[in-house]
Formats: C-alpha cells, sequence, structure tokens
C-alpha cells in the first residue's frame, strides 16, 4: 500500500524510524538564543525533535533585527527567549517548546541540578568561565553537551561527553565482508558446484566474480603451497591468471573479478580501531557495565573461539554481474553464515549477562543482530572534558598546528577566542568593539594570547599580527551567515548523537570564514 | 518553477504546511518580507529559462540553489554570455557577472564563487560531475539481482510494454503504485527481496535524502561569499568548497583551473562566416558544428534579435532575416560576438543552453559598416 506522504521522507531515508524515533524522545537545552543558538535550533525542531528549553535573559534590541531570524519589529523589549520560542514553534508543531527567562550564567552558577532533565545541551555564546562549569556539570550529570560559538568570521564547535559508543556508523565507504582472502567450506562447496570452463557463453559471463575468485585463488594456493598471493608480483601474477580465463573482451564478471582481486590478499582479523575496542578495559564486564560493552565482550568471545580470529560475517554481498539464481545462491551462503554467526553471539550475550546477575533476555535479538552485522564498523568515542585540554593540551599537536601552513589559522583563531574570552573578564567588553581603540585593543589582545600560548607551552610570536588585528575588526560581532555555518554543524552533531547513528566530530572544529580552510584540531 | 510539497517541510523553513501547493517563490518571498523589513524580494513563478538575458543582467550577483546540472549548466551560460575580452585576451571587469552556487545530497554538500573570466565556470568543471548511474539493459532484462533492477524493469520497460504512448508522471500516485505492484511481482518472480513503496519512488524519482542542517550549512557559505563579493569587506572563497559531515567533519577548499578553451566562459567559439552566407544557411551550420554543435537557436546581436525561434509573433517578425546575409544583418563588421541560444545535448539528454560564438567574416568584408543595410526586428 502506497505509505502516508510524510515530511519527514527525506530524512526517513538517511537514519530511518529508529532514528527519527530518537529525535523525537529527545529534550534538548539551549543556552542563549542569539543568531548561533536560534540557528541550530531551527534545524532540530524541523526534523521534529521532542522538545526544546530556551535559557536567555536578554530582551530583544534594535540590534537584533540585523542577525536574528527568528526576532522581529515587533518581538523589542520583549523576552529573546520567548520571541524566539514562539517563531521556532511555527516551523513545527509537534514539538514543544518552552523558554526560562533567565541568563545561562546564572543558571549554571544557581541551579545545575536544572541540567539533569535534558538529554542533550547546547551552549551558545557562553565565554570561558561559564563553559568550564557547565562542562563539569554535564559529566557529573552524564548529559551530552554541544559547545558552539560565532565570532567574527571565525567559530567553533565542540562535543563534551564522558563516552558515546556508535554501532551504526554508517561509514560511507567501507569494505564489504566477502572473506575471499579466507572462504569458509560452504562457499567453497558452492563455488564448486560451478564450472568456470562451462561451453555456454552466457553462464560463462555471467558467473558472479565472488566464485571466480574463489575458484582461481584456489587453483593459485595449490600451485604455490597453499598461500594466497601477497608480494606485488603474485598479485599481478593473479591478475594476469584471472585475465587469461576470458573467452571474450566484453565479459564484465571477469573485469570485476581483476578489480576485486585485491581481496583475495587482504590481511586476515580484525582491524586496529576494533582491536583497540575489545582490548578496551571496559570490555572487563561487571554489573553496572552498558548493554554496548557486554556486546562487546561477547564479540571478542566469538573472535577468540568460533571466529577464529574474524568477526561475525556482515551478511550482505554488493551487486555483481551475474545469472539472477546464483546471485541469490550466493547471497543465500553469506546470509547462512552471517545468521550462524549471530546465533553463536547471542550465546556469549547470554552467558556473559548470567555470569554478571542480569536477566539474560535483557539484550534484544534485534539489537544482537545489528551489532553483528554493524560489528567491524564500531566505534568508541571519548572526549576529555575542556579543562583538562586548556590545562594541558597534547602539546606536539600544537606545535605541529602552528608549523603547518593549512593549520596555522585555524589554531590562531583557537588560541584568539579563547583570548578575547579573558580580555572580556579583564575590561567587561569585547576587543575592538570601539573605533577608537582599535589599536590599544590589538595590542592587548595579542598580550593575553601570548600569554595563553606561553601557558601551552609553546612560541607566542607563531601567532600572525595580522590574524590579531582581525579578531579585533571583528569586534565580537555575530554574523548571521556564520551563525547559521555554525548552527548547521552544532545541529548536525546534535543529530548524530541523539540518534546514535554516524561518526560525531572527535575534534574541536575551527571554523575560517575568510578563506573556508576550516580545520579540526585534536587537542 | 516548483510548488511547494509537504516533503519539503523538513528542511525549507520558509514554508508552513498551509502552504503545500503554492509557488515556492512567491511564499518565500512574502515570508522572509514579513520577518525582515527593509529588503525587496520580487517572487517569479517560471523557470529559469523562461526569462531573456536582460533580465539577469540587471542583477549584480546570482545567487544559485538549483537541483540538476543541466539548470546549472544554463544559467552559467547566461552569466558568462556577459562577459567581453578586451585586445589582450583579458575579462573586462565591468561585465564579470558573479555566481554562488551550491548544493547538497544527505551529509554532503558543495559551495563555489565562480566569477566568469576569472574562475572556472560550470562548464570548465562540468567533469566533477559523475554520470548518473544507469543499469545496463540486460541486467534488467534478463538478470536482474537487486530490487532496484526490478523496480527499473517496472519503470522503464514494463511500463512502455503495457502502456503503449502514454508517458508515466512521477508525480501520479497511480502511475508510482503500478509501478510498485509491477515491481514486486517481477521481483517474486526471481527471488529478490526488499521492493518497497519507498524504494520505489526513491529509485524512480531519483530521490536524494535531504535535510535541515546541511542546507543550513552550505547556504550559509553561499550567503556568506555572496556579502562579501557585495561588500568587499574580506576575501572572496578561491573558489570551491566541498563539505562531508558523516563521518566526523571534513571541508575542503580546492581552487580549480579556468579552462581557456571553454566554450561558455571562453571569449567563445571562433567560426568563419563567408560574407555571403545567409542567416539560415549559418543556422544549418550550427547545427553540424564539430564542437558546439547548437540546434534550433535563436540569435541575437548586441541586443538586436537576429533570429527568435518563439513566441510565435517573434518568430513571424524575424522570419524573413533567415535570407539575409548574416554579414549584413551584423551591420558588415568584420568580426563580432552575438549570442545563441538552443538545444544541445548534455550527458545523453537534451537541454537548453546558451552559446557566446565570435564570428569572423571572409570573402568580401571590406567596405564600411552599413547600419542602414541591417534588417530583422
Amino acid at each position: 500500500m502506497a505509505e502516508p506522504k510524510s515530511k519527514y521522507d527525506r530524512q526517513l531515508r538517511i537514519w530511518g524510524e529508529q532514528g527519527q524515533e530518537a529525535l523525537e524522545k529527545a529534550s534538548i537545552c539551549l543556552l542563549n538564543c542569539g543568531p548561533t543558538g536560534s540557528e541550530t535550533l531551527k534545524n532540530l525542531v524541523l526534523g521534529g525533535i521532542g522538545s526544546i528549553t530556551v535559557i536567555d535573559g536578554s530582551k530583544v534590541e534594535e540590534g537584533d533585527m540585523g542577525n536574528n531570524f527568528m526576532v522581529d519589529l515587533q518581538s523589542i523589549a520583549q523576552s529573546k527567549a520567548k520571541c524566539v520560542c514562539a517563531f521556532l514553534q511555527e516551523l513545527n508543531d509537534s514539538v514543544r517548546a518552552k523558554f526560562v527567562e533567565e541568563s545561562p550564567e546564572a543558571l549554571i552558577d544557581t541551579n545545575p541540578a536544572f541540567f539533569q532533565q535534558f538529554t542533550l545541551v547546547i551552549a551558545t555564546q557562553l565565554l570561558e568561565n561559564s563553559i568550564l562549569k557547565l562542562d563539569k556539570i554535564c559529566r557529573q550529570y552524564n548529559i551530552m553537551l554541544i559547545v558552539a560559538r560565532s565570532y567574527g568570521l571565525t567559530g567553533l564547535v565542540r562535543i563534551s561527553i564522558k563516552e558515546h559508543d556508535v554501532v551504526d556508523t554508517k561509514p560511507d565507504h567501507f569494505l564489504d565482508d566477502l572473506r575471499l582472502n579466507n572462504p569458509w567450506p560452504e562457499l567453497k562447496q558452492f563455488a564448486e558446484s560451478i564450472d568456470l570452463y562451462t561451453t555456454d557463453p552466457v553462464v560463462h559471463k555471467h558467473t558472479p566474480y565472488v566464485v571466480i575468485l574463489v575458484k582461481i585463488v584456489e587453483e593459485w594456493a595449490s600451485a604455490h603451497g597453499g598461500k594466497f598471493p601477497s608480494t606485488r608480483e603474485e598479485k599481478r601474477e593473479f591478475k594476469e591468471l584471472l585475465k587469461s580465463k576470458m573467452i571474450s573482451l566484453d565479459e564484465d564478471n571477469y573485469k570485476e573479478a581483476m578489480e576485486a582481486s585485491f581481496k583475495v590478499s587482504l590481511p586476515c582479523g580484525i582491524s586496529p580501531q576494533l582491536h583497540q575496542i575489545v582490548n578496551d578495559s571496559s570490555v572487563e564486564i561487571d554489573s553496572s557495565s552498558y548493554n554496548f560493552w557486554v556486546l562487546v565482550a561477547a564479540l571478542k568471545e566469538f573472535i577468540e573461539n568460533e571466529g577464529g580470529g574474524e568477526p561475525p560475517l556482515e551478511g550482505s554481498i554488493p551487486d555483481m554481474t551475474s545469472l539472477t539464481e546464483y546471485y541469490i545462491s550466493l547471497q543465500k551462503i553469506y546470509q547462512s553464515k552471517a545468521d550462524a554467526d549471530f546465533l553463536a553471539i547471542e550465546q556469549h550475550v547470554k552467558g556473559i549477562l548470567k555470569r554478571i546477575g542480569r536477566d539474560p533476555d535483557t539484550i534484544l535479538k534485534t539489537t544482537i543482530k545489528n551489532f553483528c552485522k554493524n560489528a567491524r564498523k564500531l566505534m568508541v568515542c571519548r572526549y576529555r572534558l575542556i579543562e583538562d585540554e586548556f590545562n594541558s593540551p597534547i602539546l606536539t599537536e600544537v606545535q605541529k598546528y602552528l608549523t603547518d601552513e593549512d593549520y596555522s589559522v585555524a589554531v590562531g583563531f583557537y588560541v584568539l577566542l579563547r583570548a578575547v574570552d579573558r580580555f572580556t573578564s579583564n575590561y567587561n567588553r569585547f576587543p575592538g568593539l570601539f573605533d577608537g581603540e582599535m589599536d590599544e585593543d590589538t595590542s592587548r589582545l595579542k598580550t593575553i594570547a601570548v600569554g595563553i600560548l606561553n601557558d601551552m607551552g609553546c612560541n607566542g610570536s607563531s601567532l600572525s599580527e595580522d590574524l590579531i588585528s582581525e579578531m579585533c575588526r571583528y569586534g565580537g560581532a555575530e554574523l548571521h551567515t556564520v551563525a547559521a555555518y555554525i548552527g548547521g554543524i552544532a545541529s548536525q552533531e546534535a543529530i548524530k548523537l541523539i540518534t546514535k547513528q554516524f561518526i560525531p566530530l572527535t575534534g574541536t572544529f575551527i571554523f575560517n570564514g575568510i578563506d573556508h580552510k576550516s580545520q579540526l584540531l585534536f587537542l | 518553477m516548483d510548488r511547494i510539497e509537504v516533503s519539503n517541510l523538513n528542511r525549507q523553513f520558509l514554508f508552513r504546511l498551509q502552504d503545500v501547493g503554492k509557488p515556492k517563490a512567491e511564499v518565500a518571498a512574502m515570508r522572509v518580507m514579513e520577518r525582515v523589513s527593509g529588503v525587496n524580494i520580487v517572487p517569479h513563478f517560471c523557470r529559469i529559462e523562461d526569462k531573456n538575458i536582460e533580465f539577469y543582467g540587471d542583477f549584480n550577483i546570482i545567487a544559485l540553489g538549483l537541483d540538476s546540472i543541466e539548470a546549472r549548466s544554463y544559467i552559467n551560460s547566461v552569466a558568462c554570455s556577459f562577459l567581453e575580452y578586451d585586445s589582450d585576451d583579458k575579462p573586462c571587469e565591468e561585465t564579470i557577472k558573479p555566481m554562488v552556487d551550491g548544493g547538497t545530497e544527505g551529509f554532503k554538500g558543495h559551495a563555489r564563487v565562480i566569477l566568469p573570466g576569472i574562475t572556472p565556470c560550470f562548464e570548465c568543471t562540468i567533469w566533477l560531475f559523475p554520470p548518473q548511474v544507469k543499469f545496463p539493459l540486460c541486467t534488467l532484462a534478463e538478470t536482474p539481482r537487486t530490487a532496484a533492477h526490478c523496480i527499473e524493469y517496472a519503470h522503464l520497460i514494463k511500463w512502455n510494454e503495457v502502456h503503449g504512448g502514454k508517458s508515466f508522471d512521477a508525480d501520479d500516485p497511480e502511475h508510482m503504485q503500478w509501478v510498485y505492484s509491477e515491481a514486486l511481482k517481477r521481483a517474486e518472480l526471481f527471488g529478490i527481496s526488499g521492493v518497497t513503496y519507498s524504494l520505489t519512488q526513491g529509485v524512480v524519482k531519483n530521490i536524494i535524502p535531504a535535510i535541515a542542517s546541511t542546507n543550513a550549512i552550505i547556504s550559509a557559505a553561499c550567503a556568506l561569499e555572496a556579502l562579501k563579493i557585495a561588500t568587499g569587506f574580506s576575501k572572496s572563497l578561491s573558489n570551491y568548497l566541498t563539505y562531508n559531515g558523516a563521518e566526523g567533519l571534513h571541508t575542503k577548499v580546492t581552487e580549480f583551473w579556468k579552462d581557456n578553451d571553454c566554450l561558455v566562459c571562453g571569449p567563445g567559439v571562433l567560426i568563419e562566416v563567408d560574407s555571403t552566407t545567409s542567416l539560415q544557411k549559418f543556422i544549418d551550420l550550427l547545427r553540424e558544428h564539430p564542437t558546439l554543435p547548437i540546434s534550433k537557436p535563436s540569435m541575437v546581436h548586441r541586443g538586436k534579435n537576429l533570429y527568435m525561434q518563439a513566441p510565435p509573433i517573434l518568430e513571424e517578425m524575424t522570419r524573413s532575416n533567415l535570407q539575409l546575409p548574416l554579414f549584413d544583418l551584423m551591420g558588415r563588421i568584420p568580426k563580432d560576438v552575438i549570442h545563441v541560444t538552443g538545444t544541445v545535448t548534455l550527458n545523453d539528454r537534451k537541454t537548453s543552453a546558451l552559446r557566446k560564438l565570435r564570428i569572423v567574416f571572409k570573402g568580401n568584408v571590406d567596405g564600411v559598416a552599413d547600419m542602414d543595410m541591417a534588417g530583422g526586428a
């Protein structure tokens, strides 16, 4: 039957019903609803977020007409939080929109427990002091935090969470799991049942490349002491061997086999990334462990036993030139093995749950199946406390960035963003706000920035004079286009965190609106 | 020329549920002017090809939020048509019509600045766009393996077999339902799983997943670049930004180079014409030209219509020019640029295009330019 025309159709095709459900259950707290905050929330409201709570103590002023789309002339003198909420509500009436007319700084100081109720806090345009306090509060209550800032032609986005585990990373390009480097008995049997030297030309050119490779690599192995091609010369020879089996030039399946021939030479076993995860300290399971780690522990047991060093088979195969019946048979063989691997892992999961005193059925079959399918693509993200990043940055990284042409402007902006916050605590305003004091502010800002670099253990003179003047030129302005860009990124990271799909930002994103050579800094 | 649809509402924030069915241009203009005082937006609910070149010539900057290669190619040729080169083959600054272009797909997007004559134009870098995925006919007809194969079989092959001349309308739910049930039948026949109504729509309409955040990022980048061009407050993006937000976040700026031989933003395709050649003969030449070719052309020389294919009244008025020598129609000057709008083939599809031609006359060309001899509208 035809599905009803859903307004979420275009996004459901990306994160599916499960992702949408997670979004609709989430509650977001936004601090400050200037352009950056408003633009961030706009994207989340459009996407159907469950609820938003806007915290902002300011009143709408005439200046806001120039950069905030979520207020209008009628809003002047009213609570900005109230007006932004009302305009956001217009975008989607399924979202529950609330506001609190209070300054975020005051709330952080007087009522930290307020933040406990939220799935995610998005802090925009907050100064360093408040950010550091908020970060600790969110860590304490295990609430996800995104920090976003727009400043002239620069800005930043940074996630801060103790740990974020992703099963559905959905990477763009990930190699298929064909196991051509280590075919199992059922696959070999199927390949055996097909005659590559058939006289039927249609069958010859519609034999799937998986079968071709399994058979030909066995032919190769028997002539090379049971080993598969591994050196460059051997791989080249193997390709030639494949080519020699072609009976005409237009055999796409053989061309596909040659293109995929490298797959027989891939190293067996698990990737370094997965190796790190299964050897993480959290794999020592106890009754307080998250389900994710129970699953990883089960995965580890599987790899060390039934898997023979390999993770569970993913189960799907890419499209390839083939007779329909051969392709369907191959699909069934891969699916069978994936099912068998899943059953083995399910047993390990139940065993572990029993050992830690939990009901063995608490983790659903569908969850385990999905985990198995994505086992090779798991990701664990851990973020440092922002205070730790400031107090003990990874010196080698900073120095690398300072001396690298591609990174020097980004790291310059990173330092200057911290410097303007310190400037503000000293002088109660942003540098460059008054034209008449531009030169003095530039030199004051420089002193502070150099101080920060020295504290980080770096050479203060590596900061460009031009960049410091440029930063003063901005005078703390929040441009709508920059706020919209930063807001776009912040909202997108929020969606990834809430849906637990896709890979979130793992570093600090520094925006460079001058030449768009923005960068990620890992400090 | 689009009307608002329900599926737009997850990201096109200027539209509301009650606006579904109304022209996008009109609602967008109204909403923005309601919210932002002092701004003037004039909506035009029509195709981009419906406006004449002079209309586009009035603007300082052209910002593009188009959804096809063909549309971008067209507007690119219009903007580049204003470009004039001096005797040193350098672009004349006052004829440069800047464009800012953006596009998105799921978590990916791009933004670029085009300054005709300086940066590459859209045509110069057309190789950036990979050809669309097409399934080989024999796969669809004989060895389908995936759900998409079954769907395209029903859509591209079975439909014509059963419905004869009736053209398939992707927006007609009955047509879509028919394709879906045929695809299911075929899938069942071959033991293939995975055909759903949603997938059917996706494959047939080539639906691109779209979300608010990516569009916000790319449109912000475009708006920022447009502001820079308008005010000069910072240097421009130079010249192509790609963005990918699916795995962490990656942005990259590439400085592409202009193709000096570009048919569109270069000084123009050089065509030597005999001074006695009639306009009709010239039109025939264009259709057979090795590098162009362009058919059903309408031609303009320095603002004067030499021949117009449409509307009928203009066609009638300019028809008599077809028998006259092009040399006379162009004022008997030895060489000049004319602009031709017509049909070209792009990616195996026919589409509108505008081309700049540098006409150089040979034969009996000495003699003073005699404007009185030039006829036509």
